[in-house]
């Protein structure tokens, strides 16, 4: 869903004042606004460099150079899958596979019904619990098969 | 006494079905009318067995596992709040082999106690460090982590007492500690264990390391893949700010010590520390040119200890029981315990906390159980022996080489088959 301008300023101001005078407040302010958002909207990045006392070029080299952050909004389901060497070694690549075909999207994309984004991460820390994803901040181990429709049911629901 | 039951809130157990046992057991106790609590404790780190459920009974802990959903009711019928006979049924977990063989210092408490109950914390051993660290002068202390022979467990293993005594030794109005919690390789997971089975024991080393050194303000730089560590740590500081062990006046002093989580935005290169550095600053993550070392010039210019979280977290046993009682665990020039992690096609999957000086077959043949899928292992590049971080450590591949002794440098180890 992408958001209005002033729906943008009345969400955004908040976060910003909630870290201006923090030591180092550039990314817990990006991290907030992404968490609302699910994206950084490009028209919050003027109130920022203002608010910080940066140019926009600034602020967008930041936001351009973290891998989290979305220039878009992302589908109402966000699954990250682990493509690091644990989970790989696990079977990672099949799961990761069915995934993107059962879901009909590729890492990086969101399904055309806007039901789902998929990501892929490097290491969730399970890596004892291999392959691994997480889905809407919701932690998945020993994917596979079964666990891969399960998924798929809940995104599609 | 009413009943305890431990459900872990590690991720790793949650990534196993956690969460809805830990529903199943309160509906469950509510169907049955019986009164207990569930305590979401930390992992003891044998991921083969999680869910591991443990009850507390007059004869100790036991401990029950993997546990889904569907075995509870069978549980309660088994009588399981004693300690009554189920297929599923482990002994006392420190008795099982995998842990029984382990020699646990940093990883003391983790999967044992309540990971934001500070009362918990301080029953088990918990602050004591940190009381001695407050009877000491700065220097005493700096001098008792450096003979302690701990060295930096994020990769580069310098000397922690080194760093720290240059710290201590710049002078500034303002300086600080940050740990260095971005955990970015593949097959690593100790740091985030500790984080979220044991927070409290990193926020007494960096109180400890801020006494030291004088600094009053620690961070912790933690990557964004890591939210349920975000959320134990933020509890347990919240809690520690509560109890005045952080804030104005640690624990009654005149020191005065607070910090803070900030999570990354997923720049594998933050992890190195100077690149971090930039990112706390609000910067895009580039490895800065040393000198100057963030020692002199760190966190906003200013005096900076960074250091990794196992670092931080094995300072308090140090301060608690002494330098030499830590130095006598390991060999040659690597004292104390590494935390070994074990993933990838491996029957035992976990965490294993050993002295320095184990051999890399009896890591992988005995305490990794052999592989999962029950393939005979091929040694050679099967598995690897990991001396640190990516580009800035050598990562070798095993094989009989490595099978002798760890040589004195490598720090941390993950395994993977
Ligand atoms: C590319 C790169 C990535 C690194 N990633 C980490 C990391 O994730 N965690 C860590 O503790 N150290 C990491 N390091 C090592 C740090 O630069 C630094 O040596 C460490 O934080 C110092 O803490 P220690 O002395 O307690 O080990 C990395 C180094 C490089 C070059
Ligand atoms: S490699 Fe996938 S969780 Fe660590």
């Amino acid at each position: 869903m992408q958001h209005a301008g002033t729906e943008i300023v009345s969400a955004v101001s908040p976060i910003i004042e909630r870290w201006r005078h923090e030591e180092g407040p550039l990314l817990p302010i990006l991290n907030g606004i992404q968490r609302e958002f699910g994206y950084v909207p490009r028209e919050a990045l003027p109130l920022i460099a203002d608010a910080l006392n940066l140019s926009r070029a600034e602020v967008y080299g930041v936001v351009s150079f973290y891998h989290d952050y979305r220039e878009n909004p992302p589908g109402r389901h966000v699954l990250k899958l682990c493509r690091a060497e644990a989970c790989q070694s696990m079977g990672g690549d099949l799961v990761a596979e069915r995934l993107q075909n059962l879901l009909g999207v590729k890492f990086g994309e969101t399904a055309g019904d806007g039901s789902v984004t998929l990501e892929a991460v490097y290491c969730l820390g399970l890596c004892a619990c291999a392959p691994s994803a997480m889905l809407d901040g919701e932690v998945i181990g020993r994917l596979d098969g079964e666990k891969a429709e399960e998924i798929v049911r809940e995104v599609r629901a | 006494m009413t009943a305890k039951i431990y459900v872990p809130r590690d991720s790793g157990a949650l990534a196993l079905g956690a969460e809805k046992v830990a529903t199943a057991i309160a509906r469950e106790l509510g169907l049955r009318g019986i009164e207990a609590q569930i305590v979401r404790n930390g992992s003891r780190g044998l991921y083969w067995l999680e869910p591991m459920v443990e009850v507390e009974t007059p004869a100790g802990r036991v401990a029950y596992g993997p546990v889904k959903p569907s075995d509870v009711p069978s549980l309660f019928d088994s009588n399981f709040l004693s300690g009554g006979p189920h297929p599923l049924f482990l002994g006392k977990p420190e008795e099982i082999p995998f842990l029984a063989r382990q020699t646990r210092l940093t990883f003391a408490r983790c999967g044992i106690t309540d990971p934001v109950s500070l009362e918990d914390y301080q029953a088990h051993g918990g602050l004591r460090g940190l009381r001695n660290a407050l009877s000491m002068a700065p220097l005493q202390i700096v001098e008792q982590v450096t003979e302690s022979g701990l060295r930096g467990r994020g990769g580069a293993g310098f000397p922690t007492g080194i760093k720290w005594k240059t710290v201590l030794d710049t002078r500034a109005a303002q300086k600080y500690i940050v740990c260095n919690a971005d955990e970015g390789d593949s097959g690593t997971f100790a740091d985030r264990m500790i984080m979220e089975g044991d927070p409290f024991v990193l926020i007494e080393g960096m109180a400890i390391a801020g006494i030291a050194v004088g600094a009053t303000k620690g961070y912790i730089y933690l990557r964004s893949e890591y939210p349920h560590a975000e959320q134990v740590l933020n509890e347990a500081i919240a809690a520690a700010r509560k109890a005045g062990v952080l804030g104005s006046s640690v624990l009654g002093s005149q020191y005065a010590f607070d910090m803070e989580v900030r999570v990354g935005a997923g720049a594998y290169v933050c992890g190195e520390e100077t690149a971090l550095l930039d990112s706390l600053e609000g910067k895009r993550g580039m490895v800065r040119a040393k000198p100057p070392l963030p020692a002199h010039e760190g966190l906003f210019g200013k005096p900076t200890v960074i250091n990794n979280v196992i670092s931080l977290a094995s300072v308090p046993i140090i301060m608690d029981k002494g330098a030499a009682y830590y130095r006598d665990f390991g060999m040659g020039r690597s004292r104390g315990t590494i935390p070994i992690q074990i993933a990838g096609n491996v029957k035992h999957g976990g965490l294993f906390e050993a002295a320095f000086g184990l051999t890399l077959g009896e890591i992988v043949d005995d305490i990794g159980g052999g592989t999962a899928t029950g393939r005979p292992r091929r040694d050679r590049g099967r598995y690897r022996r990991r001396d640190g971080h990516g580009p800035a450590g050598a990562r070798s591949a095993g094989g009989r080489a490595a099978r002798g002794l760890f040589p004195a440098r490598p720090l941390r180890y993950a395994v993977r088959l």
